[in-house]
């Protein structure tokens, strides 16, 4: 499971690359956590191109990443999400707390 | 309702046959010639279904899953059995945000999403003798 990331204006742009499941989510949480440590990013931004499936374990960790950030006043957002992410970002009332925008530059000018 | 076509599936209950099953299951339903809506709505059901199994039905210990797949006309049904710990309380366990397991960092989404993305959801459940869920949906696409 590949997990890349780019850092601009104090933002963590996280690139999932494959499935998120439950298999999967152990891995891309640890990924993440480690260079949310590193970096100290105030925002963070999930980049979905290259998720082509998610289920309710991927929403566990995409919610365990936004507490982070938010506990120190920072968001979180997603971009280029596909249909059945945004179907499932739907049911789980995500849009509440995390808002998706259409691509990198939009996230990144508005968060 | 007649059987037009029936599948039978075994697999251990590792985490990585969570996408083995969800895409064998696709790759059944095929068949009906579904949208990609409707294929993406049985493959996280499935997903949802088999991760249960794994967490909560086995724990995370070594057991078998079963799936049974039929297709009846544009309607398909899938049953998903465990031989694990079985559901105390299914009515709480199908609540929105309840997870017996806080401490995984789960969502508490998974029955609500087969409930959402099937026409139907059944749960069978005893504790001890483990438990099957049979999911069913029917197809609009032609």
């Amino acid at each position: 499971m590949n997990v890349g990331f780019d850092f601009i204006n104090n933002k963590l742009i996280i690139r999932i690359d494959g499935d998120i499941d439950h298999h999967t989510c152990d891995e891309i949480r640890s990924k993440i956590d480690n260079e949310i440590m590193r970096r100290n990013p105030k925002d963070i931004i999930f980049d979905m191109k290259n998720v082509n499936f998610m289920d309710s374990s991927g929403i566990g960790v995409i919610i365990g990443r936004y507490k982070l950030v938010m506990a120190k006043s920072g968001v979180a957002a997603m971009i280029n999400v596909k249909p059945q992410i945004q179907r499932v970002y739907d049911i789980c009332g995500l849009k509440k707390i995390i808002p998706i925008y259409e691509n990198e530059i939009q996230a990144v000018k508005n968060i | 309702m007649r059987i037009d076509n029936e599948m039978r599936l075994e697999f251990l209950s590792k985490s990585q046959n969570e996408s083995f099953a969800r895409s064998v299951v696709a790759a059944f339903i095929a068949q009906l010639d579904p949208t990609i809506d409707e294929l993406a709505d049985v493959k996280t059901a499935v997903s949802e279904a088999v991760t249960n199994a794994i967490i909560h039905g086995y724990e995370c210990q070594s057991g078998h899953i079963s799936i049974v797949s039929k297709i009846m006309g544009r309607t398909v049904e899938i049953e998903i059995f465990d031989q694990g710990k079985g559901i105390e309380n299914i009515d709480l366990a199908r609540q929105p945000l309840y997870t017996s397991k806080p401490e995984l960092e789960r969502s508490g989404m998974g029955f609500t999403v087969m409930e959402t993305f099937m026409d139907h959801v059944e749960v069978v459940s005893q504790p001890g003798m483990g438990t099957t869920i049979r999911l069913t949906k029917t197809f609009k696409s032609m």
